[in-house]
């Protein structure tokens, strides 16, 4: 078998960055104007607005705030996430979302197998560990914010629901752009979701025979290898891009996916090629625009 | 004092630094990529890495999580190779419970805990090498890697420690220094508005000399706030310049 030595990685500073105006820290002075709305990232002191993250600072109007680099996952009403079940309880299951509490999925707000639209009964109750236990992953839609910042969320849409066989990758909740639709299927024979908390799921491109079942009953057959290679291909691309904090959206995955295939899978995971990948990508990306 | 001379009669110290003099600091953000934020720092030979998860869904359920405020959960440890001779346990003695609870207390004075009800941030530094200022090593790099999982505070906390040599004070006193006896302060500051989150004296010193030390102290925390500043502003323009291209 061959061995790879590669040295410790060299760190990049040689590239002469310009600071991006109004950069701030925390602790910093936005303004000492007084007329100003404090917004997220910010907080008031001896009638002075200060930043209490690192970032850019983005006035909106009269409203000013700071957005740091990375955080947790804020959700928004109408956000597709991915998130993994932690808790069966009363009513409800808790769900682990990349948030700062546990996200709350209500047994009213499922679609029960078969698609039967009826009163949730005592029974349903009982049955809510067969249809998602601890561990089980779930794509689904924000539906609520409560006041402490949880979320509330649903799978009433035969879209969502219970995730099968695939790769889960975790990403920065920053990186994942916010478009029309978080659903895709790709050309190259593997269908994605990104979810804005950061947690995106690549799966096998769905048949038709998934639908039917109300998104709970999960297709147990095995991958085919060449599908599989896709999808690792695919996982590989991802991570690549976030390591480069790329944003992540469906053409800028199929474009690294179509760069990278110069490389067999374990070539890619090379951190000199990946950054070639990301590189060719980041180029066309450029051009385009 | 056993022979070697902290302060030479020209004004240099053992390890050629001049008595107002800082370590040589280096630093990099966001070192792994599984944790929320996380640090690395090297002071002089001191080094320390911090690691930051949440603010998350507290542990230990409703009983632990309190409804106005987030819960901050600090760890010290120092690794077994960190020190001369060979540490038995990393963490769980009385020492680093001691600096565990130090470092939670420095940190809920300057995270706005009030954001986040019922979560929980945890905060764990580990001593890669112990040269002296170990715990202010730990407090800097925990704060990088707090700005780094973006966790709002009202300031930047820098700690600076300081001792006291022949009539005058010496700023981040190293190991050798530490250990030949002399009063040893350590002070944890909000640099902008010179708050103190923790101020630690060990030994005796005359309180006619405090303030003059304690000055040296304050001094020592924004010289290093300048340079974690630097190295903050360098990691945001980096990323967002490669966020923006993309």
């Amino acid at each position: 078998m061959a061995t790879y030595i590669r040295p410790a990685r060299k760190r990049k500073c040689s590239k002469t960055i310009q600071e991006p105006k109004r950069l701030v820290t925390p602790g910093d002075v936005i303004t000492s104007d007084t007329d100003f709305m404090r917004g997220h990232g910010t907080y008031m002191e001896e009638d002075k607005l200060h930043a209490s993250v690192a970032g850019v600072v983005e006035t909106v109007n009269k409203l000013i705030c700071v957005k740091p680099l990375k955080t947790r996952y804020n959700g928004e009403v109408g956000d597709v996430v991915i998130g993994r079940i932690t808790e069966v309880g009363q009513k409800r299951w808790k769900v682990d979302t990349n948030s700062r509490l546990n996200s709350a999925l209500m047994l009213s707000a499922v679609n029960l197998p078969g698609g039967e639209l009826r009163r949730r009964s005592a029974e349903d109750e009982l049955l809510m560990r067969e249809y998602l236990a601890e561990g089980d992953l779930i794509s689904a839609e924000v539906q609520s914010v409560f006041s402490d910042g949880a979320l509330s969320i649903h799978t009433r849409s035969l879209k969502y629901g219970k995730l099968g066989q695939g790769v889960l990758v975790t990403v920065s909740p920053s990186l994942i752009k916010r478009r029309k639709t978080h659903f895709h299927n790709l050309t190259c024979g593997a269908s994605i979701i990104l979810g804005n908390n950061g947690y995106v799921w690549i799966s096998p491109m769905a048949g038709a025979e998934e639908e039917e079942g109300g998104g709970f009953i999960q297709n147990l057959e095995p991958v085919l290898l060449s599908d599989r290679e896709v999808m690792t291909r695919l996982k590989n691309c991802i991570v690549g891009l976030a390591e480069y904090r790329m944003m992540l959206y469906d053409t800028s995955i199929l474009y690294t996916y179509e760069a990278s295939l110069k490389y067999t899978l374990e070539e890619l995971l090379k951190p000199e090629l990946m950054e070639e990948v990301v590189e060719d990508t980041r180029r066309r990306l450029e051009q385009e625009t | 004092m056993a022979g070697i001379e902290l302060l030479s009669d020209q004004g240099f110290r053992v390890d050629g630094r001049r008595p107002h003099e800082l370590r040589k600091i280096q630093c990099r953000m966001g070192v792994f990529r599984q944790a929320d934020g996380s640090a690395y720092i090297e002071q002089g030979n001191t080094r320390a890495l911090a690691t930051v998860y949440g603010p998350h869904e507290a542990s230990g359920g409703r009983v632990r999580a309190q409804h106005d405020r987030v819960t901050i959960n600090c760890q010290y440890s120092m690794a077994t190779f960190s020190t001369g001779e060979r540490k038995k346990r990393p963490m769980g003695d009385r020492k680093s419970q001691e600096m565990s609870q130090n470092l939670q207390r420095t940190f809920e004075a300057a995270i706005m805990t009030q954001l986040y009800p019922r979560s929980q941030i945890d905060i764990y530094v580990q001593v890669l090498q112990a040269d002296g200022g170990n715990y202010c090593a730990c407090v800097n790099a925990a704060t990088l890697a707090i700005i780094d999982a973006g966790i709002p505070m009202r300031d930047y906390v820098c700690a600076c420690s300081a001792g006291f040599v022949s009539d005058t004070p010496l700023v981040d006193i190293s190991y050798l220094e530490e250990s030949l006896g002399g009063p040893d302060m350590i002070v944890a500051l909000l640099p902008k508005s010179e708050q103190i989150a923790l101020f630690q004296l060990n030994s005796r010193l005359h309180a006619d000399h405090l303030s003059k030390v304690l000055d040296m102290a304050t001094k020592g925390c924004k010289d290093i706030h300048t340079v974690l500043d630097g190295a903050v502003r360098d990691h945001v323009s980096e990323v967002t310049d490669s966020m923006a291209r993309s």
